[in-house]
């Protein structure tokens, strides 16, 4: 509970430069991606995003009309991406996604994307574009 | 006559079976979009589904879940057969996880899945019997809330 609050209290500042949506275009664009999935997709805009391996996590924080950031590359990655609808995934680190996370992404039509930045540099290089984190979007506009 | 079930499905899930965990779940979201139940209200209980569905492939042999819809609520029962659980109130805290390393390779075993079902759900009971099994009632309603 606590933690929550002082996260808050931690981007009070930062949200004072304009924070924005980016397309997934944009997203591709900022990290030099290679798009696995969903090319015909990359029009569409993300509002937020989120950067974890911990999928538990993820279901515990992520916002609406997110993006999310991970290193992990399995099935369960698209699972939880299709439970709480997150719009597109990056796997960072230049990490591809198993056979079987590939195909589920198609069927479930969940565009993906890999960048070979960190994911330290990644989350830091969208964030400086402008896309907000989860604790931001709490704060009333 | 608000509790008179419109929706009813059972679904078996199979413990240990990684590659087809979150189906269930999958097929619960989809039922619910179907219906046009809220978004909100959607994703708080795919979210229960998906954490409830996860605990049975990870630790029971087996189990199910129990899915049923009235006017006013949505309800998830999971009963599995498994190892079940020794200290219900140690295992409801955040970050508890007594889950092997190869399954946090996957992304779960951080100890959140009970105490964010327990969030996104209205009403949640938990029974165990050690060497027996689980089970998991989940109630989140979907259209006017009591009181
Ligand atoms: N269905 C179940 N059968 C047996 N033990 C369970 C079950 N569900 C949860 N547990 C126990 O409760 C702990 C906490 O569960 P949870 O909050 O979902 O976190 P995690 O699954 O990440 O460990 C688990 O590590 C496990 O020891
Ligand atoms: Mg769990």
């Amino acid at each position: 509970m606590n933690i929550n609050k002082d996260a808050k209290n931690l981007t009070k500042e930062s949200s004072a430069s304009t924070r924005r949506s980016l397309t997934l275009r944009e997203v591709k664009d900022i990290l030099q991606c290679k798009v696995l999935s969903g090319e015909d997709k990359l029009d569409m805009s993300v509002d937020v995003a989120c950067g974890a391996d911990l999928m538990s996590d993820v279901l515990a924080f992520i916002k609406p009309n997110a993006l999310l950031l991970t290193g992990l590359t399995n099935a369960q990655v698209i699972r939880t991406a299709e439970m709480v609808d997150i719009k597109a995934i990056v796997f960072v680190r230049g990490k591809q996604p198993t056979a079987e996370a590939l195909e589920l992404a198609k069927e479930k039509r969940i565009p993906l994307l890999s960048t070979k930045f960190l994911m330290y540099e990644s989350c830091g290089q969208l964030y400086k574009a402008g896309l907000p984190g989860g604790s931001e979007l709490d704060k009333p506009t | 006559m608000n509790d008179e079930v419109l929706y009813r499905k059972r679904f078996d899930i199979q413990g240990r079976d990684f590659s087809n965990a979150g189906n269930v779940s999958s097929q619960v979201k989809a039922v619910l979009k179907e219906i046009g139940i809220e978004a909100y209200v959607i994703r708080r209980t795919a979210i229960a589904a998906y954490e409830g569905e996860m605990n049975i492939v990870m630790y029971a042999d087996k189990g199910e879940l129990e899915f049923l819809i009235d006017r006013e609520k949505i309800q998830l029962i999971f009963t599995d057969q498994g190892p079940g659980i020794e200290d219900i109130n140690l295992a409801m805290q955040p970050g508890y996880s007594t889950a092997p390393p190869e399954m946090q390779e996957m992304g779960f075993g951080a100890g959140m899945g009970l105490p964010n079902i327990i969030k996104n759900a209205d009403k949640f009971e938990i029974q165990s019997e050690v060497g027996k099994g689980t089970t998991l009632h989940v109630i989140i309603y979907h259209s006017k809330h009591p009181e």
